[in-house]
Order: structure tokens, then C-alpha cells, then sequence
């Protein structure tokens, strides 16, 4: 990639990790939808389904604009465009909104991932989480540490910096490997209505309240009473 | 809630479809006559000669808008849609269910209670709103018998047994739907039921409105990844969409009524069909738009949808559907419920 980050390595060598093959990568972005919601997890992924709502297409939009590849670069700072990524220890690949690299007194270009979100900033840990493992993909594929990286809020217009530290590490191994059990095991969890479902875009395919409550058997002889 | 929005109906000889920029461009010789938004259209039907630039059946597939090709005359020809969506583990476990002789039987039921029970509602309201001007009485008998038909279903019958009361209920609605009709019964009759070709102008009116009708569920079925050629009542059979099939029979009656409506209301008139010399019936331009319009309005209608007990509007009423058999498949409902119509 570039010929001075890969000098740019600490020495710690992965000698019992289990490497995912290149078949088996999940999306980085299932991450965040396990967090937020695991059934909505199984039906984007495994059910593969989606349905926009204002919220999704606002995004999608965002991103179209984000997402034009390409690169700048100045003295001090070169940026990277949607960025192909993916780390065989967690399992997973994605794009990185923008990779960021800051050059440092010694010479060399410090990766920083900045993911683009629109709305303002959540209270769960669902965005750092998606950040924290673009970061873990950088540091696999340049062999170096990327301790830290930004959210840009478009409502705030501003950026949050994220720390990746050795909770938050945890935490986003800890997604990765259940979002790949609940592939695996191919079974969409049944639904838990909750007052965050009205804002969830798969409402009207989740269908919460309807398969929780309804038994077909009960419907059909009351309606069937001649 | 998911959006129920328009059908493009394309019904001009000689149209060329186009996509100018997001929209679709409508070009009748030469000139563009027409342009709608493709984000406000659920499908596009063309009938007959109607041409379609390959960028627009791409944007189609890729924005799971139906796109379908019939005949002049209403008869299915070709669809074009993007990639297969939705999950092979549920299409797996459809395919594996079909074959599961008393799962199949279940289904079956419940598709054949639903058009049994809808159609014993058709005759009844009929009975209601113009009983002093039919035969009351033939008409109370099938109402009777449906009934009976709809008790026998909750027996538990074999898929054979479920299939002849099927045919028993259609033979006895029907015996009585030509009493439904109100209004210039010299045109407008139905001794029996006919398809191939329609005998008459009831029977060629009730073919394209049910033909409609399969294309909304196809399309539905299609929308929440289900196959709909591999059914349960209806068997495989090569060509035929045994699944839209099934879940079309709770929607027939619904289908019969809007075609009682046209005629009683004169809507349509003696002179809006040809009728051929071998015998065949079949529809003017005219009254194809007629039915169209009247189909469309219908599907906008919002009603509350029995078992989910939310509003929405009769067009969505197929996605709903289609949405709860493959919960069905999954285990996540104990049965499939058809929409009963009160």
C-alpha cells in the first residue's frame, strides 16, 4: 500500500490465532446491526432483506458522496476514499469510509479511519464498535497500530475521536464472533418489540408485535364462526 | 410501514418505455407522453406491443420493481427482475415443506377455508343488498353449502379430500354467481365457469382480473425471497405458479366482487367485449382500462387487515401475506392465516 506504513509494525506475532478464510468475512456494518438489534442482524444477513426508510436512504446518500474513491494527499496528510478492508482474525470486510494517514516526526504515516455517520452521536457503543474494527482490519493488513480514529456526525458537523482500547478491542471481537455463531447456526431470533423498533427500518418485515402475539389457530375459528 | 405504491399500467399499441434520468419516460411516435419517478412505482405491466430500453428493465431489477410483459389480451408473457433476493435457507425449507404431505395439507387448507369463507361473504352480501331482485333462495342453498364446505375443512382432511372440497365450493359459488348480476342479463351472464377460451363476457372478465391478481402475489412472493412456482394445494407443475396460486384462492372473491361491481354499476357496457365466431369472448381496449382503473382504486383502499389488526391498504394486503407465510415457514407463526373478509 504505501512503502513507508509497512515499516511501521509492532512486533507481536499471532502465533495460535484462527484465521477466518476469505469465504467466510462478514460485513463490518453487521456488526452494528447485531449490536443494535440481533434479529435485524439475521434478517439483513441471512434473510437478506432490507427495506429503506428516510433514515437508511439519508445515509445512503451521505455515503454516495463519501464514497467516490480516490485519494489526497498533502505534506503532512494523505487521505484514502472508501477503502477495501478486512482482518481474517475477526472474519470480517468492509470499506472504510476514509482512512486518514497523519505523518509523524519519524517519517512515517499513521493510518486514522474516519467513518461518516449521519444523525448525531449514539449513547450505545454501536458506531465505535464498526470504527474499532476498520481499525483492527488497518492494523492486520499494514502490520501496525492504529490506536486511534474518528466519527463525523453530520447533524453535529463535527468529529468524535475514539480511542481503541484494549475494552473496546474485546468488545468488537467478542460482535464479530457472535454475528459469525448466528450465521453459522442459521436461525433468526424471534422478535422483542421495544420502543427502538419504531425507528427501525425492518419494522414492517420484523413484523414484532404480529409473531409474538398471534396464534393462526385462534384467528382462524374466530373468523370461521358461521 | 412499507409504501404501497403504483402500478404503471402500459396499454398504448406501439409505447416505448425509456429511463430518462431517474423517471420513466413514456413514448407514444415518437413523443414522450408520460414521465413517472421510478421511486414511486412498485411495478410496470405493458400489454401487448409495448417496447422497453434494456436501462430501464436494469433500473427495474436493481430497484425491485416488477416489470411484466402480457399480451393484448391479459395473458402472461415474460417478467424481468434482478438478482434472486431473499434467503436459500427459506426457499430450502419451502422446497422441504412441499414435500411434507401433511404440512401441505395444512396450507391447503387454510387457503381453500379462506376462499370458501370469502366467497360464502360474496353471496351473502349479494343476498343483502339486492335480495329482492334475485333468486334468494338457489343463492341461500350455495351459501348453506359453503358453509358446510367451511366446517368440513376443520376436520383435518388429506390434501385429495382438501382439493375435492375445493372443487365442490367453486362448483356451487359459481352455480349461483350468475345471480349476482343485476344489469343487462341478456350480455352479461355466467352459466359456468370458462377459461380457455372465456365463454362469455363474465367468464373473460373474471380471467384478466384474477390474471391481476397473480401478478400482484407472484411479485409479493417474489419481494420476501419465497419461490412462487412450488406450492402446496397447487402441485409442481412445470410453467405454473403453484404458490401464487395458493395464496390467490382468499383473494378470488375479492376479485369477483370488483367484476360484479363493473356490471351492476355499468361500468362496462355490452359492447366493450368481441366476441369471436369460434365462440371466444374477449375484451376492447376500452375495457381493459375500465377494469385497470377499477382494479388500481381497489388495491388503494385501506382496510384493516384481520389478523394483524393494523390498517393498510388492500395492495399491501398480498405483501402482508406473502410476509407471513415465509414467517409461517419459519416457525415463528402456527399456521398461515388467510385474510378473511368480514
Amino acid at each position: 500500500m504505501h512503502e513507508s506504513t509497512d515499516r511501521h509494525c509492532d512486533d507481536h506475532s499471532p502465533l495460535e490465532v484462527k484465521l477466518y478464510d476469505e469465504d467466510d468475512l462478514i460485513m463490518i456494518s453487521s456488526l452494528q446491526h447485531y449490536l443494535f438489534c440481533t434479529r435485524q442482524c439475521a434478517l439483513i444477513y441471512l434473510e437478506q432483506q432490507w427495506l429503506e426508510n428516510r433514515f437508511t436512504a439519508e445515509g445512503r446518500v451521505l455515503h454516495e458522496r463519501v464514497h467516490t474513491s480516490g485519494r489526497e494527499s498533502r505534506r503532512k496528510l494523505r487521505i484514502e476514499y472508501d477503502v477495501p478492508i478486512r482482518s481474517l482474525q475477526l472474519g470480517v470486510a468492509g470499506r472504510a469510509d476514509i482512512v486518514e494517514f497523519h505523518r509523524q516526526d519519524n517519517g512515517l504515516w499513521q493510518p486514522f479511519p474516519v467513518e461518516y455517520k449521519r444523525g448525531r452521536p449514539k449513547k450505545d457503543d454501536t458506531d465505535r464498535v464498526q470504527l474499532c474494527a476498520q481499525a483492527l482490519c488497518l492494523e492486520e493488513m499494514l502490520e501496525c497500530a492504529v490506536p486511534e480514529g474518528a466519527l463525523y456526525y453530520g447533524e453535529k458537523k463535527r468529529r468524535t475521536s475514539v480511542i481503541f482500547d484494549a475494552s473496546l478491542r474485546e468488545k468488537t471481537a467478542q460482535t464479530a464472533a457472535a454475528v459469525h455463531a448466528l450465521l453459522t447456526e442459521a436461525k433468526t431470533p424471534p422478535p422483542h418489540y421495544d420502543k427502538r423498533c419504531e425507528s427501525c427500518s425492518l419494522l414492517a418485515l420484523c413484523l414484532p408485535t404480529v409473531a409474538t402475539r398471534k396464534q393462526v389457530g385462534r384467528y382462524l375459528r374466530k373468523m370461521v364462526e358461521l | 410501514m412499507k409504501k404501497h405504491l403504483n402500478t404503471l399500467f402500459v396499454t398504448t399499441q406501439g409505447a416505448y418505455l425509456a429511463k430518462d434520468g431517474e423517471t420513466v419516460a413514456v413514448r407514444i411516435e415518437g413523443e414522450t407522453a408520460l414521465r413517472v419517478p421510478l421511486h414511486t412505482l412498485e411495478s410496470i405491466v405493458c400489454f401487448g406491443n409495448v417496447g422497453c430500453s434494456p436501462f430501464l428493465m436494469g433500473s427495474c431489477g436493481q430497484r425491485n420493481v416488477g416489470l411484466s410483459f402480457l399480451s393484448e389480451q391479459g395473458r402472461f408473457l415474460a417478467r424481468v427482475h434482478g438478482p434472486v433476493t431473499g434467503n436459500v435457507l427459506l426457499r430450502r425449507e419451502q422446497y422441504r415443506r412441499a414435500d411434507d404431505l401433511d404440512f401441505s395439507a395444512a396450507v391447503a387448507t387454510a387457503c381453500v377455508l379462506g376462499k370458501v369463507v370469502n366467497s360464502r361473504t360474496v353471496l351473502l352480501r349479494a343476498l343483502r343488498d339486492h335480495g329482492d331482485k334475485i333468486d334468494a333462495q338457489v343463492v341461500q342453498e350455495s351459501i348453506n353449502r359453503l358453509g358446510a364446505a367451511a366446517r368440513r375443512l376443520q376436520e383435518g382432511l388429506s390434501l385429495a379430500e382438501i382439493r375435492g372440497v375445493e372443487g365442490d365450493g367453486a362448483r356451487t359459488y359459481f352455480s349461483a354467481f350468475d345471480h349476482l348480476i343485476v344489469r343487462d342479463k341478456a350480455n352479461f351472464f355466467m352459466h359456468r365457469r370458462s377459461r380457455r377460451p372465456p365463454l362469455d363476457r363474465i367468464n373473460c372478465l373474471l380471467s384478466f382480473v384474477y390474471t391481476l391478481l397473480l401478478h400482484d402475489i407472484r411479485s409479493a412472493l417474489e419481494t420476501v425471497g419465497l419461490d412462487p412456482a412450488v406450492g402446496y394445494l397447487h402441485r409442481d407443475r412445470p410453467g405454473r405458479a403453484g404458490l401464487a396460486l395458493d395464496l390467490m384462492e382468499e383473494f378470488r372473491p375479492m376479485a369477483d366482487r370488483l367484476v360484479v361491481s363493473l356490471v351492476n354499476l355499468a361500468q362496462l357496457r355490452c359492447d366493450d367485449f368481441v366476441c369471436s365466431d369460434g365462440g371466444g369472448v374477449r375484451m376492447s381496449d376500452t375495457a381493459r382500462k375500465t377494469v385497470l382503473v377499477a382494479y388500481q382504486k381497489r388495491k388503494q383502499e385501506e382496510m384493516t387487515h384481520p389478523f394483524v389488526e393494523e390498517k393498510m391498504t388492500i395492495g399491501l394486503f398480498f405483501h402482508m401475506q406473502a410476509l407471513l407465510f415465509a414467517r409461517y415457514l419459519r416457525d415463528e407463526l402456527d399456521g398461515y392465516p388467510p385474510v378473511i373478509w368480514r
